[in-house]
């Protein structure tokens, strides 16, 4: 029985060794467009700063990594989660939609915020920067409302 | 040791990880097979402008998935709204633009796209935010009902009650008020706004 835990441990050890060294690909697509969102509306500075900080590693092409994600299997876990959450809503190409879709991503983006379903609680544990107060959830909140109410017009 | 012991664990939760992947793409795969399944509408109807609209097969299923959906949201069925939703979305992506005007086929694409959009979203959510996609859409269908035209009499739908006081929209094909947004909670909460008559 000993025997089996031992080779076993050892067995685990060398596959979480070996897969340190199966590269990852990393969301930073350079450069910036005009259809990333905060230059295609010349959003205020500091509501770029929010959405950046809050918003922009999951839903941009560019991720900022914290050191972690260079250790696997976390940096799998990671790319995973970014790719999902970029295919819900990738702001770096926001430009590109159609007003229709615009419109209809704004809204999800506005009930996710303000139900305080995003930014995730799970990415908040480790990233407190991104953390919306009410002043930011307020500020966020009404600048996406006008943003939404230009669309209609 | 505690080094090792965190090893397995990892190692473990990269192992369910890949499970649970696994198991969705089985799904996805699956879902996908229903929608292999050959479409009617391929030999509905020549491409031209001087067809008309409200006869097109494709549109007809659009309307048939739309009010599966609202029926099962206004008997609270969540699992019904998401195959309903999943339905939609499949219905949407698989219409064909050549069978409408040249002229109309860029908006109604954008049209379907945000209805594709939505019926993924209820597909795969729970009941309030299904409900929240389902009013989201209401007004993008009426557009498109306004290009396409409509097979059969429908009311827009209106409670105001929705959303903390914000109010929304759906379409039925009834008169009588059943409420696909609350359900139960609110079933004759609402009022008829519109009436979308075929032309």
């Amino acid at each position: 029985m000993k025997k089996w835990l031992k080779l076993s441990l050892w067995i685990v050890l060398i596959v979480l060794v070996g897969i340190q060294f199966v590269p990852v690909q990393r969301n930073e697509i350079e450069p910036v467009t005009n259809a990333d969102f905060i230059e295609h509306y010349e959003s205020p500075v500091v509501i770029g700063n929010i959405i950046r900080a809050s918003c922009y590693d999951c839903h941009s092409n560019q991720t900022k990594y914290p050191w972690y994600s260079n250790v696997q299997p976390i940096g799998f876990l990671l790319q995973n989660h970014i790719s999902e959450g970029k295919s819900e809503l990738n702001l770096s190409e926001f430009g590109l939609l159609s007003n229709r879709m615009k419109r209809t991503k704004l809204k999800s983006i506005l009930s996710q915020i303000d139900n305080d379903k995003m930014p995730m609680p799970s990415y908040l544990f480790l990233h407190s920067e991104a953390k919306l107060d009410s002043l930011k959830k307020t500020l966020l909140v009404s600048y996406f409302d006008s943003i939404l109410v230009d669309i209609d017009r | 040791m505690l080094v090792l012991i965190l090893s397995v664990s990892l190692s473990l939760s990269l192992i369910a990880c890949g499970n649970s992947n696994q198991n969705n793409q089985e799904e996805s795969a699956k879902q996908h097979d229903h929608s292999a399944i050959p479409h009617e509408a391929d030999h509905s109807m020549p491409t031209g402008s001087e067809m008309s609209m409200d006869e097109n097969k494709s549109i007809t299923d659009l309307i048939d998935d739309y009010l599966a959906l609202k029926t099962a949201l206004v008997q609270d069925d969540s699992k019904a709204a998401a195959s309903a939703g999943q339905k939609l979305a499949e219905a949407a992506s698989s219409i064909d633009l050549n069978t409408f005007e040249a002229s109309k086929q860029s908006e109604i694409k954008e049209i379907l796209e945000v209805v594709k959009e939505h019926g993924e979203h209820i597909a795969k959510s729970e009941i309030a935010h299904q409900r929240e996609h389902f009013e989201g859409m209401a007004k993008d269908f009426m557009d498109l009902l306004a290009i396409t035209g409509t097979d059969r009499t429908l009311y827009q739908q209106y409670c105001p009650m929705y959303d903390k006081g914000k109010g929304g929209s759906w379409l039925s094909d009834s008169q009588e008020i059943k409420n696909p947004l609350f359900g139960s909670k609110m079933l004759t909460c609402g009022s008829v706004k519109e009436t979308i008559s075929m032309k």
